[in-house]
């Protein structure tokens, strides 16, 4: 329950008034409040700065070490108040969250000091508002990455016992980490710096006998160069070879960029061994040898920036998409009118808008070549304009790519953005989870006090009793609340499981019995006699079904992980015989049934009679806090 | 429409010419600036803690506590309809408060202004708290009675049932089905609606309800809330 809204409980209660004429059923008694007193200011010592704040401001949050009892152990008898011996600083924020419910996180404050304070006094960070949680995240990734930094450089001790496979993969990805890879590093790097200068040098033209024009050189010294090539090839062969054996997975490998490079620096090659014989496709073949060049990118693997850059780019997909619209665009508009402004004038290079297309390009990136130029006096003008604006369209999208740039080399490229949807997942459901946390309190506390009952049919002892008796006043008179509107309407409120046991049990009884549900007979009769023949009606599927591979038609299964403060639900009356960790879960918007397989085991013997007698025991964990990982499957 | 369009093509073209209709502009923007100011200007500020004592049946210091309370979510000083709902749908996190909510605004804002200020939201509370059982049954045929006609009607009814099992959400046992509403309207005109005519007026409701035990029991449940 929010903070604020704390106070408006009473008058929640109030107007429950207007259900009373309407309800059928006897209300249930209030909680009474022991000892009421008048709401007292305590004062609050932190390093021997004194902030004072009402009781019922801190009562507010029960789960924090100041909403609890916690605090307690801070109390000063001689100066009757209580005191903390931290940072008073923070403490202003602190207190501030259980005043307005907003946690705030202030700026200048560092990261780490807060994240103490905050773990000290119980509050988790996920509730920081949303007008600082931008801030709080990314100090705090940067924190985490200083820290990383300072791991990684400590990493160098490898583990004793990593097989030649995973030492040779390390040694692959970082050079630095013994000598052989070091000298592996290099070595390719001055094979591939040669076979670019390689394929450079071949087509340049080298020595002419007076009787011939000039011949390139690849074909001057064609053994030579096809030597060097082989080598070059062989060298880079072997290398993806060892890389794909050594790679964790190899499947991710080959799928990854700097692998397809190498895939096509060296194919043409080989391509080219094939294909010698056959002259029809050798200018296919020729075209291939242009795709060696991309032998200059196996250079990325030995540069940082390069690999930098090319994150960059693709990063800034969105910009580099909007200036080539932007730029399409604009040659289009401008072609268009420079071809129907220079239609008039006598041998206009302006034959077509296309042609026009290179004239508007080379102008707009003010390169102006000349070859072609506008003769007439409004061509000139267009001409003009389309210049002025070419710096413009250009100018805008590049400081967005420059600025990312330097950041993405300044946070030396981390996987940043997959880390951030997780984290920001995780807090979409702590914030979930709080927020359920009321209604899940309701039913738990419903069960504890349907377990007291069952407690005290069966007298056993008290200690287990005053166990449940934790719940604070304010959540007790919510409690009541919802507890007088379930009698008015006559309905009660149950958890997600247990409803959708309900739809499934009752689409189950539609589909055997065809028999009226029984849940709706439940409606203003006595409830008791419901549940009672319910259960007995939940042994039907059982029964219908027929025998098979229980768990060969169970599709899904969801890993379920549940906080654990309440007990199993094999005690209140409501759940019969269910344990949710077994329970199947339909989904209930489905409303087909196929003839799958679906089994409700019924646990041994640990359901209850309708009565409550029998202990309820060895099920009744009073775990505290401890989260439990259940399984459902479908 | 037409007319709106245009003038927004007015002000665009203005906008292309540089200091052209710049006077005419910001003297629209100064009509909504001022507009603005108004609405956040919307201030209340309740009579003294005296009169409010003399008028109400609480004490000095149970007024405080209101106070406090209600200035902490409401700064402004008046509630309007949306916060109501707001605050009252954090009590029910599984179902859907804001038909009964409004209801219930409605009841509270008795002088039908739109907003419930401090003094309304204390009279209502001082009837339902401290006042005699006439007058909370007033009070709750009042909430029933939607268009304050004197009269509840099977439909009126029918809504207020509606929008109090729209509270209970989706998740509850026995699964709620469609006629429950129904149903529970078709018995509460059986015991009330003594002369069979159709609508409940307030002697019917007022003596029906003095007649039935649990009725009367539970009105007293919540004597010590404040």
């Amino acid at each position: 329950m929010a903070a604020g809204v704390a106070a408006w409980l009473p008058f929640a209660r109030a107007a429950a008034i207007g259900w009373m004429p309407v309800a059928n059923l006897p209300m249930p008694v209030a909680p009474t409040e022991k000892n009421k007193r008048q709401d007292e200011l305590i004062v609050l010592n932190v390093s021997g700065r004194r902030f004072q704040t009402w009781r019922n401001t801190l009562d507010r949050y029960p789960d924090t070490l100041l909403g609890s009892s916690e605090k307690e152990f801070f109390y000063d008898e001689e100066t009757k108040e209580y005191f903390f011996d931290r940072d008073p600083d923070v403490f202003r924020s602190i207190l501030n969250f259980y005043r307005t419910g907003k946690l705030h996180y202030p700026r200048y404050e560092c990261i780490s000091s807060y994240d103490e304070e905050l773990a000290f006094f119980g509050i988790i960070p996920e509730i920081i508002g949303d007008c600082c949680y931008e801030e709080y995240k990314d100090r705090k990734r940067e924190n985490a990455e200083r820290l990383m930094d300072d791991q990684e450089d400590n990493k160098d001790s490898k583990l004793p016992n990593m097989t030649f496979r995973e030492t040779m993969w390390r040694a692959f990805e970082n050079p630095h980490t013994s000598t052989m890879a070091l000298v592996f590093y290099y070595v390719t790097g001055f094979f591939i710096a040669v076979s670019v200068i390689t394929n450079v040098v071949e087509t340049v033209p080298c020595g002419s006998s007076p009787n011939q024009k000039d011949v390139p050189c690849g074909e001057r010294y064609t053994v030579a160069f096809f030597c060097m090539d082989t080598a070059c090839v062989m060298i880079f062969t072997v290398e993806y070879l060892l890389r794909l054996f050594a790679a964790p997975s190899r499947y991710r490998f080959m799928r990854s960029v700097m692998s397809i490079i190498d895939v096509v620096a060296i194919l043409p090659y080989y391509i080219g061994l094939v294909m010698t014989n056959n002259e029809d496709v050798s200018g296919a073949f020729v075209t291939l040898r242009v795709f060696r060049v991309f032998r200059i990118f196996k250079f990325s693997r030995h540069s940082q920036g390069l690999r930098i850059l090319g994150y960059t780019l693709k990063s800034c997909a969105s910009e580099l998409g909007f200036l080539l619209f932007s730029l399409t665009m604009a040659i289009i508009i401008f072609a268009t009118v420079m071809f129907y402004a220079e239609k008039g004038s006598t041998s206009s290079k302006f034959t077509s808008i296309p042609a026009s297309f290179w004239y508007t390009i080379v102008t707009m990136t003010t390169l102006g070549y000349g070859d072609m130029v506008p003769k007439t006096i409004a061509g000139k003008i267009f001409g003009s304009i389309c210049s002025l604006s070419g710096v413009l369209v250009i100018a805008l999208p590049v400081p967005v790519i420059v600025s990312n740039f330097s950041r993405i080399y300044h946070q030396n490229q981390r996987a940043d953005k997959r880390r951030a949807q997780k984290v920001q997942k995780a807090r979409l459901a702590r914030i979930r989870i709080s927020k359920t946390g009321t209604s899940n309190a309701f039913l738990h506390s419903k069960r504890n006090g349907l377990l007291n009952e069952a407690l005290d049919l069966t007298g056993s002892t008290e200690d287990e009793r005053h166990h449940n008796k934790t719940t604070s006043l304010l959540e007790s008179q919510h409690h009541h609340l919802l507890h007088c509107l379930e009698k008015t309407t006559n309905h009660e409120f149950v958890d997600e499981h247990l409803y959708e046991q309900n739809c499934l049990e009752g689409a189950l009884q539609n589909y055997t019995s065809r028999s009226p549900s029984l849940s709706s007979s439940g409606g203003l009769t006595g409830t008791c006699c419901s549940r009672r023949s319910r259960r007995k009606s939940a042994h039907l599927p059982n029964s219908a079904m027929s025998p098979g591979p229980p768990h060969g038609l169970q599709e899904l299964s969801a890993v379920h992980i549940h906080r654990s403060d309440r007990p199993p639900l094999s005690t209140s009356r409501s759940s019969l015989n269910l344990m949710p960790d077994e329970a199947m879960r339909l989904n209930c918007k489905s409303g087909q049934i196929t003839t799958a397989i679906i089994s409700i085991p019924t646990p041994p013997g640990t359901t209850p009679e309708g009565d409550g007698h029998g202990p309820p025991s060895p099920s009744v964990q009073t775990t505290a806090g401890s989260s439990v990982v259940k399984v459902s499957a479908l | 429409h037409d007319s709106s369009n245009k003038r927004g093509l007015k002000a665009q073209l203005r906008k292309l010419i540089p200091c052209s209709g710049g006077r005419r502009a910001s003297a629209r923007t100064q009509n909504s600036v001022e507009d603005e100011l108004e609405l956040s200007a919307v201030r209340h500020r309740p009579e003294g803690l005296e009169q409010l004592e003399a008028q109400t049946r609480f004490t000095r210091k149970e007024l405080q506590v209101l106070y406090r309370g209600f200035k902490n979510e409401c700064p402004s000083g008046v509630v309007n309809e949306d916060t109501f709902k707001d605050i009252y749908s954090q009590f029910f996190p599984q179902g859907d408060a804001s038909t009964y909510a409004h209801f219930l605004f409605n009841a509270f804002d008795t002088d039908h202004n739109g907003s419930v200020s401090f003094e309304d939201f204390v009279m209502g509370l001082s009837i339902l708290l401290r006042g005699s059982v006439q007058e909370k049954l007033n009070w709750a045929f009042n909430l029933y009675d939607i268009n304050k006609d004197g009269y509840i009607t099977k439909e009126e009814m029918l809504d207020i049932m509606k929008a109090i099992y729209d509270m209970m959400g989706k998740c509850t046992y026995p699964i709620l089905k469609e006629e429950a509403p129904r149903q529970h309207v078709e018995i509460f005109f059986q015991k009330m609606d003594k002369n069979k005519d159709g609508v409940v007026t307030i002697d019917e409701f007022i003596d029906c309800c003095q007649n039935d035990e649990n009725i009367m029991r539970s009105m007293q449940l919540f004597e010590n809330v404040i």
